[in-house]
């Protein structure tokens, strides 16, 4: 890859002075190829940890126990109402601190990494968002047929797997959508605690090698790109979910 | 009839040539002029780099070199405006013109000088070591394959990674860095070594050790726009740091806020002095 990009990159650099260190020299390359697998992993781990939250999370909104209700709201509140960003460096500085490690003389290897503590906290994150927006699914399913679901024999979580949750995916798959490509966005804060993802190398790259504007457009691509794959993937999923008539 | 018509357009070629002219004379030294035009001369500091750059009790900035640039605007007669900047963007205020000159702890590298102005004489120098654990690290080849802590846009962040295999893990502000050395995130902190000595010097740092040799011995610059690098603005600067070295200014300011003397300061006053044996 880098013998066939290489020479021409090489050659814009030294002609017009644009530096895409990344796309002619070994090591470069080597980090920002590295940083494209990192962020995929992030990205995933993050959407789907907070997709389980969410569907979860909307369930123990309509529990019959008070304290899982009343835990659940807690919950969405705090999420909700506090800065992704805080909550990323105070799962990495203050929960990181005393959850169990391995000591390796002279440092200790946590059992929960950087990486861990960004899926965990930006998983939370938008599940809070998610629980929500699933919770709006729910409504929309009319209490008819969850009255007939129940007339049919269905246990409460067997209806709520079999019935209410397909339908109502349906119905909040659009604001789900929005959701997960906000969350894509916001897992570049991991930079804040040195998960190598293409946020935090490209800034090391440019601190090496002063090439900010390359660098940065670079980033732009690379997250439009990353969305654009998401929001089509989405889309062909809501296509696919359609009921005629439905929704 | 005509005549007059001609002389008068002759006239305004000559003129519009010579303004022409005395405006690419003038080019380079916009920044400068603005300085004084609009009296106050905007400064990129560190605000996270204590003892050099930071903020006191009450969030003023203050450091080693904000009284530098305290000086520079002394010099100049006009008022002082401080702007925070980070390693990882200090270059970039200075090509924007968000700031007029950058006393922001930067070393003097080659790729560097391609982007902002750095005028010499180099007014300090620092070089590379690392904050550990007392006992833990005996040499540099210790770091192979170990988590270290940096801070994002040093330039030997690279260098320890690439020349001793270790695994650098670099946040945004030193305050982060510190913390996961203290938490035991990292096996030792990689900085500038005077840095590293103002903090042991603290008091803060009981139990760790500065074990290594400094090495990359590396001359900081300060830095005008590149366009005025050799006109009055970096011409200014030079003198600035030429008098700041000779009259011993900046041993004095070191020795104001607690950092360990440095050979280099010493080495400069003696090499940079004039003979005045010829003046009576």
């Amino acid at each position: 890859m880098l013998e066939t990009i290489g020479p021409f990159f090489q050659k814009l650099y030294e002609g017009s002075g644009w530096n895409f260190i990344i796309f002619y020299e070994a090591y470069e390359y080597d980090r920002f190829v590295a940083a494209i697998w990192v962020s995929i992993q992030l990205i995933i781990a993050c959407l789907a940890f907070s997709l389980v939250v969410g569907i979860v999370g909307a369930w123990a909104q309509g529990a019959k126990s008070r304290f899982i209700r009343l835990g659940m709201a807690g919950y969405i509140q705090f999420f909700r109402n506090t800065p992704p960003f805080v909550q990323l460096l105070t799962f990495y500085f203050v929960v990181g601190t005393i959850t169990p490690q391995v000591d390796m003389g002279g440092y200790y290897e946590p059992v929960i990494g950087a990486f861990g503590w960004a899926v965990i906290s930006l998983g939370f994150f938008a599940g809070a968002f998610n629980t929500e927006i699933f919770r709006s699914g729910i409504e929309a399913v009319p209490t008819a047929t969850v009255e007939a679901a129940e007339a049919l024999g269905y246990s409460r979580i067997k209806a709520y797997i079999y019935i209410i949750l397909p339908l109502a995916f349906r119905v909040c798959l659009p604001a789900l959508n929005n959701n997960l490509v906000n969350l894509l966005k916001t897992t570049t804060l991991a930079y804040a605690i040195a998960v190598p993802e293409m946020m935090y190398t490209a800034n090391q790259i440019w601190s090496d090698n002063v090439n900010v504007p390359e660098m940065m457009i670079v980033l732009f691509l690379y997250y439009i790109g990353l969305v654009g794959i998401l929001v089509w993937l989405m889309h062909r999923w809501e296509h696919n979910m359609r009921i005629p008539g439905y929704g | 009839m005509f005549k007059p018509v001609i002389k008068s357009a002759l006239c305004a070629a000559v003129a519009l040539g010579f303004a022409t002219v005395s405006t690419t004379a003038d080019a380079g030294n916009d920044r400068f002029k603005k300085v004084l035009e609009r009296g106050k001369v905007v400064v990129g500091v560190k605000a996270d780099y204590k003892p050099w750059g930071f903020r006191d009790s009450s969030g003023k900035l203050v450091g080693m070199e904000i009284d530098m640039a305290q000086d520079v605007a002394d010099a100049l007669g006009v008022k002082l405006e401080l702007v925070p900047v980070q390693s990882s963007n200090r270059m970039q205020f200075l090509q924007q013109g968000k700031i007029d000159l950058m006393i922001a702890t930067m070393s003097d590298r080659t790729d560097r000088r391609k982007i902002v102005g750095i005028v010499e004489p180099n007014y300090y120098t620092s070089g590379t070591n690392v904050l550990a654990k007392k006992g833990i690290l005996k040499k540099w080849a210790d770091l192979k394959g170990k988590p270290v802590c940096g801070k994002q846009g040093a330039f030997y962040n690279k260098i320890v990674a690439k020349r001793y295999g270790a695994k650098v893990i670099a946040f945004v502000n030193n305050a982060e860095s510190k913390q996961a050395l203290r938490d035991g995130k990292c096996v030792a902190w990689v900085y500038d070594d005077s840095s590293i000595g103002s903090d042991l010097a603290s008091g803060e740092w009981s139990g760790f050790e500065m074990p290594l040799n400094s090495e990359d011995d590396n001359p900081w610059g300060l830095a005008v726009p590149v366009d005025e690098q050799n006109n009055i603005w970096g011409n200014f600067m030079a003198g600035m740091q030429y008098r700041w070295l000779t009259s011993g200014r900046l041993i004095e300011l070191e020795k104001k806020w607690g950092i360990q003397p440095t050979a280099f300061l010493k080495m400069q006053k003696d090499k940079l002095t004039p003979a005045r044996k010829h003046l009576k």
